[in-house]
């Protein structure tokens, strides 16, 4: 009898699966939870310490669907990012795997989204960027492009918000974009997410095959592949695995990740630099500029302080902190209580 | 002329920002340490420079510690408000004010006796550097009553120094204010009024001065707060403030610089709201603080965490609504929508703390509250409570281990086949749960604000439905009797009085003025929602009970009438008060006799 395959903590990739999914046939969101299936697994995730987060929509309903043994926290529109930061500052220990939308991030969360950013608080957020409002059937979202259209026909008068740019902007450690049809792209992403520590964004184009993937949409199926530009195409190295693939020279650039695991960014331009915030800024400008979406790892800063060590936390979670931890000791509290 | 000693009350009015705050706690520290009773209330605008701003100080030998209307001694250092400051003065009463001022026909008083003071020209004389010399001055009425009152220059000295322990050089020049007030006194204020203070040694041996921000902060490092979130608003902010101050010097480790807790200054409420949820989820003990137009913004999370049954602690020090309201006045103006705060069918824990050390105790207790529960507690505190200094004797260290409710542990676990998010396993309606991280391949579960079933899976079935809210009901009445119970003073009288939080205060002095008047009443003062049944046996044991309260609606009034059985419904009246200061004896006996000495209308 054969030997089941087991990852590296030897578990079976079943444990990763959750309950079948509820989202249409052919939604890009569930590509996208096969790859979170694929890299947790290939990334050897404790089920027990990974806390799934989500907003409200049709992408925050997919926690559902993986990893069914972890703990889901299916919170309120827009407002993951919070319970996320108190969930980390609770137990540090959890990996903590954010899911939202373009609603749930660009409008009702643009406020907890940056400020998420600006803690740098370590977690893996993920946008299932589909440009449109699903469950509420059909309206534009504020990541839908200027003069893109609506399936009646309706053009979108207003400018989009650019996630990546945003993220860029707002001092991100991590921003990467990708689409959910190219998991060879997103699988090793998201593994270099798990391993960064940080907020590591990732703004995945993932069609909606319901409302948004017509002629006129810029986020259909044929839009995003007749304009996606590959920027680099990364390998995801585990801590201490050896590097054993040949590159040709100028052709790679290697990234230490704060675990000690690399990416390996085999670039398409030889001249771009996954650490030069200003070059991933203009980057994403002209693509935009052009019509363009920039795939793959824009930019990355390894070994900054997150949340949790700004905040100086011990490593044993507050969670569990006892009477005699958190207490005031008697002899204090005398002092504290002298009476005239 | 007969004197009174240790039972009037001063007031100062002066400009914010003037620096008057400090010379009203020395004056207010020197006559608690002579052992006089002295409760002080700070009307102060919202604004950090230039608007009027009063600070009363009463004192009292039966020790009374609400506001009076009766101001007995004014300093008078705003001339801005000079006419209704003089207006505002008791006949039989005193002003010292700055010599400048004009008596003129609105001004000037033939009940009052004036002490005239050069402040602004003694200062000026005194102090050359003018940047510190409004502050100064400020520092020369404290020399001007004592001398006046006759307050212990010991007891003043003393306060003086705790004021300025960690500033030598202000000491020194306060301190040199001080004594051109008294020497000013001294040779130009001929005493011409009754009032006066004199030590009672010993009677505030067991007492010192807190305000309830402070306590409540205190309370929540010791019952393990570990999680705060926060966004500033008055009056709220010093209570995280106070928190985050005790918990870097308590919860720090001096060797590795680590600190056991986590705190984070939100970009609003309701991510505040979110990160207490968050970390109650994970199994942190965590608070946050706020006041009326934050809770507001936390309804949506607070629906959340009630219906997906997460533990987590707000209070709410409450100010003047709606709306932005008055930031600085002080209301009780939360109690109805903090009860039901969040749309559906809604029903919290709220906690109504009357004193400083209620405040500490709880405080301390929503934490094991919220835990046994799984859900929101509100601690409700108002500005005049969490501002105000006020005596208390010291809190007790607690002894009590934490209450950390039905939480099922990774060993638990193997000795169960299966177990159920929100089954009800005791028939108390708390279900039991388990934390992110409990190393068990059955621990996991999903937390969501939608239909969910016994085994939290969504679900859509009316009956599931049903089930749940019913079992949530089952939880409410489980609160009913866990939270602390109503405090009743009983004598067997025909009439009653219902109060709670600060409003308290007031209800003590009036109850004497009524029983002076041959009106004798007992008192039940409510100390959380949900009300205990006690409540309802109070009313059905007198013929007429008056609810007091300091909110224009009569908010516990309506919740008593919503839930009181329909026969005790027509004994309630309500009382109450609302213009933004503390309410005060009289505001609760002029209504109170005027309905029970209304004449009997008989029918024929």
């Amino acid at each position: 009898m054969a030997e089941a395959t087991v990852n590296i903590i030897g578990l079976s990739r079943d444990i990763y699966k959750g309950l079948p999914t509820t989202l249409c046939a052919g939604c890009g969101h569930n590509s996208i939870t096969n790859h979170l299936i694929k890299a947790l697994y290939e990334h050897g995730v404790e089920p027990h310490l990974l806390a799934k987060m989500s907003g409200i929509g049709c992408s925050s309903k997919t926690p559902a669907y993986f990893v069914d043994q972890a703990h889901g926290f299916n919170s309120l529109h827009g407002r993951m990012p919070s319970a996320a930061t108190g969930a980390k500052l609770a137990n540090r220990q959890l990996l903590v795997l954010g899911i939202s939308g373009d609603g749930d991030t660009a409008s009702i969360g643009l406020g907890q989204f940056s400020h998420m950013i600006r803690r740098n608080l370590d977690c893996t957020y993920l946008v299932e960027n589909n440009g449109v409002y699903g469950l509420t059937k059909g309206q534009f979202s504020a990541t839908a492009d200027l003069g893109s259209t609506l399936k009646g026909g309706k053009a979108n008068e207003f400018e989009m918000i650019d996630i990546c740019g945003l993220a860029l902007e707002l001092g991100a450690t991590f921003v990467a974009r990708s689409f959910s049809g190219d998991g060879k792209q997103l699988v090793p992403l998201l593994q270099a997410a798990f391993s960064h520590k940080g907020t590591a964004i990732l703004d995945i184009i993932s069609p909606c095959v319901t409302f948004n993937d017509h002629e006129g949409s810029t986020k259909s199926y044929a839009h995003v592949k007749d304009h996606d530009v590959l920027l680099n195409v990364p390998d995801y190295i585990l801590p201490g695995r050896e590097v054993t693939v040949d590159y040709e020279p100028g052709s790679v650039q290697d990234v230490e990740l704060d675990d000690g695991s690399h990416v390996l960014l085999r670039k398409i331009d030889r001249d771009y630099d996954a650490r030069d915030r200003m070059a991933a800024v203009s980057l994403v400008h002209e693509t935009r500029a052009r019509g363009e979406f920039v795939t793959g790892l824009l930019y990355i800063e390894s070994h900054t302080a997150d949340l949790c060590e700004k905040e100086r936390l011990p490593k044993k979670p507050l969670a569990s902190l006892t009477e005699a931890e958190t207490r005031i000791s008697r002899e204090d509290w005398d002092r504290l209580m002298a009476t005239t | 002329m007969q004197r009174i000693v240790n039972d009037f009350t001063i007031r100062v009015a002066t400009v914010n920002g003037s620096g008057s705050q400090s010379s009203n706690l020395v004056l207010t520290g020197a006559l608690f340490r002579m052992g006089i009773p002295v409760a002080p209330k700070n009307v102060f605008p919202s604004n950090i420079e230039g608007l009027p701003t009063w600070y009363d100080m009463r004192v009292t030998s039966r020790g009374y510690a609400c506001r009076t209307r009766d101001i007995d001694v004014l300093v008078a250092l705003n001339a801005a408000t000079w006419r209704d400051d003089v207006a505002s003065v008791k006949p039989g009463g005193v002003i010292v004010h700055e010599a400048t001022y004009p008596i003129t026909e609105q001004t000037q008083r033939s009940d009052i006796t004036y002490y005239a003071v050069p402040f602004a020209a003694l200062a000026k004389e005194h102090f050359p550097n003018a940047n510190l010399r409004k502050y100064l001055l400020n520092m020369i009425y404290v020399g001007i009553l004592a001398e006046l009152l006759g307050i212990d220059a010991v007891a003043v000295r003393a306060s003086l120094e705790a004021q300025f322990s960690a500033k030598p050089k202000a000491m020194e020049s306060n301190l040199a204010a001080l004594t051109i007030g008294v020497d000013f006194a001294k040779a130009n204020l001929l005493k011409n009024d009754p009032f006066s203070v004199e030590a009672i040694p010993g009677r505030n041996k067991n007492f010192l001065m807190m305000d309830g921000n402070r306590a409540a902060a205190l309370g929540s490092v010791q019952g393990g707060c570990s999680v705060c979130a926060w966004y500033p608003i008055t009056p709220s902010s010093s209570l995280c403030e106070n928190f985050i101050a005790l918990t870097e010097r308590y919860r720090s480790d001096a060797d590795t610089g680590m600190r056991n807790v986590g705190i984070v200054q939100a970009e609003d409420e309701l991510a505040a709201a979110g990160i207490v949820f968050g970390a109650g989820w994970a199994g942190a003990r965590a608070m946050t603080a706020t006041s009326g137009p934050g809770l507001s913004l936390m309804a949506e999370y607070a629906g959340y965490a009630y219906f997906a049954e997460i533990p987590g602690v707000i209070f709410d020090v409450q100010r003047v609504g709606p709306s932005t309201g008055l930031p600085t006045r002080t209301l009780q103006g939360d109690v109805g929508f903090a009860y039901t705060l969040s749309h559906g069918d809604t029903k919290h824990i709220v906690l109504l703390p009357g004193t400083v050390r209620e405040a500490y105790e709880d405080a301390m207790r929503a934490f094991d509250l919220a835990e046994r529960l799984q859900t929101p507690v509100f601690v409700l505190l108002d500005l005049d409570l969490g501002m105000n200094t006020w005596m208390t004797e010291p809190f007790p260290y607690p002894t009590e281990p934490f209450d950390r409710g039905k939480v099922l542990s990774a060993e638990d676990l193997t000795k169960l086949e299966s177990w159920g998010r929100y089954l009800d396993v005791d028939g108390d309606g708390i279900p039991y749960r388990t934390l992110p991280g409990t190393n068990h391949p059955n621990a996991g579960y999903f937390t969501r604000g939608t239909g969910h079933d016994e085994f939290a899976r969504y679900s859509e079935k009316p009956e599931v439905w049903e089930r749940n809210l019913d079992r949530l009901t089952r939880k409410h009445e489980t609160a009913r009797g866990l939270v602390t119970a109503p405090a009743i003073e009983e004598t067997g009288n025909t009439v009653g009085i219902i109060a709670y939080g600060t409003t308290h205060h007031a209800v003590v002095e009036a109850r004497d003025m009524l029983a002076a008047d041959g009106i004798a009443t007992d008192y039940l003062r409510v100390r959380a929602l949900p009300l205990a049944s006690a409540i309802a046996d109070f009313i059905h044991r007198h013929d007429r009970v008056y609810v007091v309260e300091q909110n224009r609606d009569g908010q516990l009034f309506s919740i008593l009438r919503t839930e009181l059985p329909a026969h005790l419904v027509s004994r309630i009246t309500s009382i109450r008060h609302y213009n933004g200061v503390p309410i005060d004896a009289r505001a609760i006996t002029e209504p109170l006799v005027a309905v029970e000495r209304a004449p009997v209308v008989v029918a024929d």
